[in-house]
């Protein structure tokens, strides 16, 4: 088992503690591999049943906006699957208001639904968690 | 010269320092994440739209489009495809790519 979860020591559905597992997104998409690789690891999470949160702050922020059309780059358009979490009960996705402001950006303009925080909140949220894994 | 910016401005100080570089006669396009230094509103649009007084800024479209940003642009930026990219290097002696 710690094997397949790099170390990571998890049960499933073996009555081990459920920990809390963030995700905290800091890089723009499609220009780095950051924000794809941070999705794929999420998912492939997800079946592992954990207690699972994402963040966006600076850049990462970018990754959620709606309307990305990657036909020109030639590059695989990941911003749907964001849409997808929901299905594995991943719903906690927090925006840190200062970054969302810093662009111009709006709630509105986010493709899922997400709860936007200031610094301080976002800090007691990473305090929260069991692990944080940064991208 | 034709100076070509790939970094996101909130994330690298690659466009401020490129926009400092930047002698009469030369062009600035911005590609990749550096598209985002092409947007209204944001924390280096006023940076931008100064240096736009100077000499012309271009950005790639299909960058801008991939990041959802087509809406967001700083009137006075030009707009290019790939083969405007091309021209844009064919057109100067010698390009700069800032990184």
């Amino acid at each position: 088992m710690s094997e397949a979860t790099g170390g990571i020591h998890m049960e499933e559905g073996g009555g081990g503690k459920i920990k809390k597992f963030l995700y905290l997104n800091r890089k723009a998409p499609y220009g780095t591999i950051y924000a794809l690789e941070s999705l794929e690891v999420v998912l492939i999470a997800a079946a592992f049943d954990q207690d699972v949160s994402l963040a966006f702050i600076d850049d990462g922020v970018y990754q959620i906006v709606k309307g990305q059309h990657t036909k020109g780059i030639d590059v695989k358009n990941f911003s749907p699957t964001f849409r997808a979490l929901e299905g594995y009960d991943i719903e906690k996705l927090y925006v840190e208001k200062e970054s969302m402001e810093a662009r111009s950006l709006k709630e509105t303009d986010f493709l899922v639904p997400v709860k936007v925080v200031n610094a301080a909140e976002m800090a007691d949220i990473m305090q929260s968690q069991d692990v944080v894994l940064s991208f | 010269m034709l100076h070509t910016v790939n970094k996101s401005p909130t994330e690298r100080n690659t466009l401020e320092s490129c926009l400092k570089h930047v002698n009469k006669g030369s062009v600035v396009l911005l590609i990749e994440d550096g598209v985002y230094g092409a947007l209204k509103g944001t924390t280096s649009t006023k940076m931008v739209e100064q240096a736009l007084k100077n000499f012309p800024i271009y950005a790639l479209y299909p960058d801008i489009e991939a990041r959802g940003m087509q809406d967001r642009v700083i009137d006075g930026i030009k707009l290019v495809d790939y083969s405007g990219f091309v021209e844009l290097a064919a057109e100067h002696s010698s390009v700069q790519s800032w990184l």
